[in-house]
């Protein structure tokens, strides 16, 4: 093997790869070539690394020199001094939110800095499609340990031990969920991935399938030999074509090593798995919906008992974990229960992946230890508020979670205390909001998500979340009536308790939360006809405050309605009833005269 | 590919541990050599590729080669320095392949630093 002094780790995450790191890759290539440095220097292509605002991003081994926002244009230069002369180059490094000097080493950026990775441990660092390079990364060694030296049940009890937890949503414990299934008479038992992540803005699921593919095949054949399933099926989203490309290149790699199929690592063991394409309905990342849907069958929920331990795909024992929670397996093999449950807090151990987007200055996928706080994400690791904004809310959890205020942000993460807070864990999406966002319009928006998404059987769902929606709908639209807010609470309780899966069972979330939390917005759109934050059209009224207006005659030629008149130098006036409130005029004004009521 | 047996994931990884310990940049060996224009152009190149060479062939696999700009001392290019973990690390100039391969030999895989091709011990004083 030719052993070169330098690898050029590209991020070929979607985010990237969408930013054109491809391109990039030929640049790059190009470029050592006419330098002769092609044997020296290796571009290795990975999984996400994260830190998705910022993309294309490269990380330059050995030493951790963090690049950022690369254009091809920069790649000659960047190989001569940084590659060839061995001078870094600054101007590609990046420079946190708030501070003048660039921060060369990825590991000193407070982004990167908070952040403890247990299922995301390889991103970054390996070619997703080599499975040399997990493998040299320790890949596989849980899976020998728990063929040759653990029995089921040994496994079953330090997953136990450990205290993981699913990471989809609701939290069950993943060792308990593994002795049900696995205490089921008979064989032909299955095991699902579930990768079904639907929820706007979340992509947790699918960066560690693009970045590490056999953290999830390797956890699962962990399983299958705890519960003792013949096959698993990874339930994976239609619409992530780079996850699935990969996914099937390590599935075909698994399978060339034997370490999918017959007799695996000669133990015996035999344990295959395939892939189902979802096709994108909300509904199916709940379980009894999935497994409806691998069957053929429409994504309906069903009532449990049976749970899919007894009785789940094809009438078989089941057992249904979500992509994060395989990843974190082999890990917990590795290491021991004992090293994972020091993590985190009572009842939530290890770290948890969020997908953190929004108004913050930094978004990005981020692993974090169970038990920190709302405030050291937004700020620490997300940079504070875009433009320097005041804090408003962050909305956890996906449409289904709820709004958490800002006398909470201290509030550390963990299942327990966010369900208190009125919001959810779920999949670990999480949305910051700043004093720009309507609370009144957020909800209506999320209960549009979900009543577009339930499935209709339940009444109470597909008619309640539809009402709620009409109702804030109106709110919004300056009809709502006092009555309204008692109205929705006891449809959102009834909502809540007359729903079968769990898709209508949080779907109030996000209107009880903020009604909770923000009743003041709700009561000012109902009784003052306000929007406090300026969002809802019908409420707000655009006007130019004469002291402040040049007369630039800017917001005029921007107009489409040709709304607004005035003389140059002058005052300039909108024609209240031309204005149809698109705010084009506020966001080209140089001089903030434009205010918003 | 044959179907693999537990033991030969320690194969594997063993096989990969060079590259492993490049990405994760955990040396116990850090060989930094100059590469300013100066360097470059007395040789620094080839200095690098020998250095190459000389890890390849050895069974070493934390051995980590690197770059860094023009030292300062332009007429005594080619330099290069050595810096085992723990211990202070060593300038070494006017290098040539021939001497490159014995400071391999006797410093980076036994330990024992060359004084004859030695500047000095340590690195400079920065802020």
């Amino acid at each position: 093997m030719n052993t070169y002094r330098m690898h050029l780790m590209l991020c070929a995450g979607t985010g990237c790869v969408s930013n054109g790191s491809y391109r990039i890759k030929a640049a790059l290539e190009r470029e050592l070539a006419r330098r002769n440095l092609e044997e020296e220097v290796a571009v290795v292509t990975t999984g996400c690394n994260g830190f998705c605002a910022q993309g294309p991003v490269m990380t330059v081994q050995p030493e951790g020199i963090f690049y950022q926002l690369l254009t091809e244009e920069d790649i000659p230069e960047l190989v001569e001094e940084h590659f060839l002369k061995g001078r870094p180059v600054t101007r590609l490094m990046f420079t946190p939110p708030a501070e003048e000097a660039p921060v060369p080493k990825m590991s000193d950026i407070g982004f990167f800095r908070k952040q403890r990775l247990i299922s995301l441990r390889n991103r970054g660092l390996i070619d997703p499609e080599k499975i040399e390079d997990y493998i040299g990364r320790g890949g596989y060694r849980a899976l020998a340990k728990a063929l040759t030296a653990m029995t089921s049940e040994d496994i079953i009890q330090e997953i136990k031990k450990s205290g993981l937890r699913g990471r989809g949503g609701a939290g069950f414990p993943t060792g308990l969920k593994w002795e049900l299934t696995a205490r089921q008479a008979g064989d032909g038992k299955f095991i699902v991935c579930n990768g079904d992540e639907g929820d706007p803005g979340a992509f947790m699921d699918r960066s560690i399938v693009e970045s590490d593919p056999h953290s999830v095949l390797e956890g699962m054949v962990v399983g299958a030999k705890a519960i003792g399933a013949s096959h698993g099926f990874v339930y994976i989203r239609q619409e992530y074509p780079l996850a699935l490309e990969r996914l099937n290149v390590a599935l075909g790699q698994a399978r060339d090593y034997g370490l999918l199929g017959t007799d695996i690592l000669g133990t015996g063991l035999d344990f295959d798995i395939s892939v189902h394409r979802g096709a994108g309905a909300f509904v199916c990342g709940e379980e009894t919906s999935l497994i409806g849907s691998l069957e053929g069958r429409p994504p309906e929920p069903r009532i449990r008992p049976p749970f899919p331990a007894e009785s789940g795909v094809w009438g078989r024992p089941t057992c249904i974990n979500n992509v994060e929670t395989w990843a974190t397996v082999p890990a917990i093999i590795n290491r021991g229960a004992e090293w994972f449950s020091q993590i985190g807090t009572e009842t939530s151990k290890g770290t948890k992946v969020f997908s953190l987007v929004g108004k913050v200055k930094n978004t990005g996928l981020v692993e974090v230890p169970m038990g920190i706080t709302l405030r050291e994400m937004v700020y620490d690791i997300g940079g504070g508020i875009q433009g320097d904004k005041s804090f408003k809310a962050v909305q956890t959890g996906g449409p289904s979670g709820g709004c958490i205020p800002a006398s909470l942000l201290d509030l550390p993460i963990d299942y327990e205390r966010l369900t208190e807070a009125g919001s959810i864990m779920g999949s670990g999406g999480m949305i910051v909001m700043d004093e720009e966002t309507c609370m009144v319009d957020l909800a209506r928006y999320f209960l549009e998500f979900l009543r577009d998404e339930s499935c209709g059987k339940c009444t109470a769902c597909r008619e309640g979340v539809d009402v709620m929606y009409q109702i804030v709908a109106d709110i919004c639209a300056g009809k709502g009536r006092e009555e309204d807010i008692p109205l929705l609470e006891e449809l959102g309780h009834a909502v809540r308790d007359g729903s079968m899966c769990a898709l209508g069972g949080t779907a109030p979330n996000p209107v009880l939360s903020t009604l909770r939390y923000f009743r003041d917005e709700y009561e000012a759109h109902i009784k003052d006809r306000r929007c406090p934050a300026g969002v809802c059209k019908a409420l707000i009224t655009f006007r130019i405050d004469p002291e402040k207006c040049k007369g630039c005659l800017l917001c005029g030629r921007d107009c489409p309605q040709e709304a607004i008149t005035g003389e140059r130098r002058k005052p300039q006036t909108i024609d209240q009833e031309k204005c149809i409130k698109c705010g084009a005029c506020k966001d080209v004004c140089k001089f903030e005269a434009v205010t918003v009521q | 590919m044959s179907k693999l047996r537990p033991e030969d994931l320690d194969r594997i990884a063993e096989r990969m541990k060079r590259v492993m310990a490049l990405r994760e940049g955990t040396g116990r060996v850090r060989i930094t050599v100059h590469m300013g224009t100066c360097g470059i152009a007395a040789g620094a190149r080839t200095i690098v590729t020998t250095l190459l060479r000389c890890v390849d062939e050895s069974a070493l696999q934390d051995v980590i080669i690197s770059t860094s700009g023009c030292a300062g001392l332009c007429s005594r290019e080619p330099m290069m320095t050595v810096e085992l973990a723990g211990e202070a690390p060593v300038q070494y100039v006017d290098l040539t392949e021939d001497k490159v391969k014995r400071i391999f030999t006797e410093h980076v895989v036994s330990g024992r630093p060359v004084a004859e091709y030695a500047l000095a011990a340590g690195s400079e004083r920065t802020l």
